[in-house]
């Protein structure tokens, strides 16, 4: 009895140990990972000299990061920039590819199997590749230096065809049948019907989108010609290759970057998370 | 018949949105690149046909040589990042209070910009940044460490960087496929009197495996076109030490103008992704050492 008290004790000491382990390995990969997030987070509210320091919690707070640096890159026209570049692509991207997948999906049609493959390849191949095309395209329509020419080559995203074409399969095909019969259109049956029962994956497409779009810089660099017009991400780029001496500035306009992705990220992980293990199944 | 045709018509009319765009921005430019490599490209003067003389031109091109070998030897931390997603996944997958909390943490470098990311380590590699300190006032240095601005330290660096940003994402897919072994099975084993080693090793790794493919796969393809970290942190400096086939071609299109020769290079970098992609393939489908185990 003694015996066997003794024992279970022994095991419940060395199931708290490694309790205590893992979570010293967890907080120690924490700190690694969102670490320098903080650090950045503490240097914004730092001024002057005291910036490169390691302190996380700063002696004397102060705003004057935040307010110099909206006042000397006017940030609230570049968030105005980054919501009209991440808005049109995300409403450009829902509606086509919705329109797109249902015919996928729930349509029968000649060339069915050909356009289909050609999806599932156009995913494959490197998205850079053809950014020298894209640009010349965008010359020839006259479309250089405007947030048309920003948004329109990478909206429709091939990734959200495919990710609502799914979403659209799994809808029992009576309910398609049924409404028919009651004599409603197909633009009906999609509006109606179709594309409120695939709202879970509609908002996981907006999700993946809000994420890329917002983070985008490169392709804006290429096709704006006008720093006025750039997104936040870029204008960012260009504030830390011109000045980089105001790093107090920097640090504040990283910040402001930020927080809107992760916000998102934080509110909508499961959904988010779900789609991102889903596509090695799919 | 007629239906049929009516059923066609229409069905192309509800993707019509989709493939316009699709076509004039992926399509295009996909085919559009083949042709464009065998021509002198100029957007003002005159475009001549130049058949292979870019490639020509790409073997005596030094600094291509040496974009070429780093990006060759960028791979490097494919393996890397693969291990340490699988321990960190193994890490992350029990349940424990706050775990949702951790995962979250982990994820956050995943979400964020590179721009963002590459300015933050940007002033934490610094000579007077936080790590130089840190170390100095350790005494572990005396003076402090270059880090971005020394060629033999400035690919660590970007390699770590790429390592730090790609964990996150590559631990979420892993700890998916571990969340789909199935429970009875590790009971069974637990029964049979497996430890810890053995039901990682007999049971998980295996099962692991579609997941360990899918994501090399993906790793190497984002390791040859590595980018925006180098964009950003480094220009591909110091002195070429960071100089990327990807980057090269876009200097070569966006800084120099020269699309054709730009367009040669992508090839290049199309055929070593093709290659390395049929390299992890063929491994992968063989059940042959994809796992870190063997």
């Amino acid at each position: 009895m003694n015996n066997r008290n003794r024992m279970r004790a022994a095991r419940k000491r060395r199931a708290l140990v490694n309790k205590i382990l893992v979570y010293c390995a967890l907080i120690l990969i924490a700190i690694v990972c969102a670490g320098p997030f903080l650090w950045m987070l503490a240097t914004s509210f730092k001024s002057g000299q005291n910036i490169y320091d390691l302190t996380l919690i700063p002696t004397n707070p102060t705003l004057s990061n935040y307010t110099g640096v909206i006042e000397f890159m006017n940030i609230p026209k570049y968030i105005l920039n980054t919501v009209i570049i991440t808005f049109s692509s995300i409403l450009l991207d829902v509606v086509c590819s919705a329109l797109c997948a249902y015919a996928l999906a729930c349509m029968d049609f000649k060339g069915k199997n050909f356009i289909t493959a050609a999806l599932l390849m156009a995913m494959i191949v490197p998205a850079a590749a053809g950014m020298i095309i894209n640009y010349l395209i965008i010359i020839n329509v006259h479309l250089l230096n405007t947030y048309a020419g920003a948004v329109l080559p990478g909206a429709v995203k091939v990734f959200s065809i495919i990710l609502l074409r799914q979403a659209y399969m799994a809808i029992p095909k009576d309910l398609i049948e049924a409404a028919k019969i009651d004599g409603a259109s197909d633009l009906r049956i999609w509006g109606k019907i179709m594309m409120p029962s695939i709202m879970p994956t509609i908002s996981t497409v907006i999700i993946f989108d809000f994420i890329s779009k917002w983070n985008e810089f490169l392709w804006p660099i290429i096709v704006l010609q006008d720093p006025a017009k750039y997104p936040l991400a870029t204008a960012l780029q260009y504030l830390n290759g011109s000045f980089n001496y105001k790093f107090g500035y920097i640090a504040a306009g990283t910040i402001i970057s930020i927080v809107p992705v992760i916000l998102v990220f934080v509110i909508c992980q499961k959904n988010y998370v779900e789609a991102v293990s889903g596509a090695v199944k799919g | 018949m007629k239906i049929k045709t009516r059923q066609t018509l229409k069905a192309y009319l509800f993707m019509a949105p989709a493939l316009i765009l699709l076509i004039l921005f992926v399509f295009v430019p996909i085919f559009g690149s083949l042709p464009l490599m065998f021509f002198d490209y100029s957007v003002l003067g005159k475009t001549k046909f130049v058949g292979f003389d870019n490639f020509i031109e790409l073997f005596g091109d030094r600094e291509f040589r040496i974009a070429l070998l780093n990006s060759i030897l960028f791979v490097v931390v494919v393996p890397v990042i693969q291990i340490l997603s699988i321990l960190l996944a193994l890490l992350v997958n029990r349940k424990m209070h706050g775990m949702t909390l951790f995962r979250t943490l982990f994820y956050i470098p995943v979400v964020t910009s590179m721009v963002a990311v590459s300015i933050i380590w940007g002033f934490l590699f610094d000579a007077n940044g936080v790590i130089n300190t840190a170390l100095m006032d350790l005494g572990l240095i005396k003076m402090p460490l270059g880090f971005l601005n020394d060629g033999k330290t400035a690919m660590l660096c970007v390699m770590f960087i790429t390592v730090w940003q790609g964990l996150g994402y590559y631990m979420m897919l892993y700890l998916a496929g571990l969340q789909s072994v199935p429970q009875e099975l590790e009971e069974a084993a637990w029964v049979d009197g497996a430890n810890r080693l053995q039901s990682l090793i007999k049971i998980k790794i295996p099962m692991l495996k579609p997941y360990i493919w899918f994501c090399s796969l993906n790793s190497v393809i984002s390791a040859i076109s590595v980018f925006d970290v180098v964009y950003v942190l480094t220009q591909g400096g110091p002195n070429n030490a960071t100089v990327v086939i990807n980057y090269y071609s876009y200097v070569k299109a966006f800084k120099d103008f020269e699309f054709g020769y730009a367009a040669a290079v992508g090839a290049v970098q199309a055929v070593i992704t093709t290659i390395m992609s049929i390299i992890v393939f063929v491994y992968g489908k063989q059940g042959g050492g994809m796992t870190y185990s063997e």
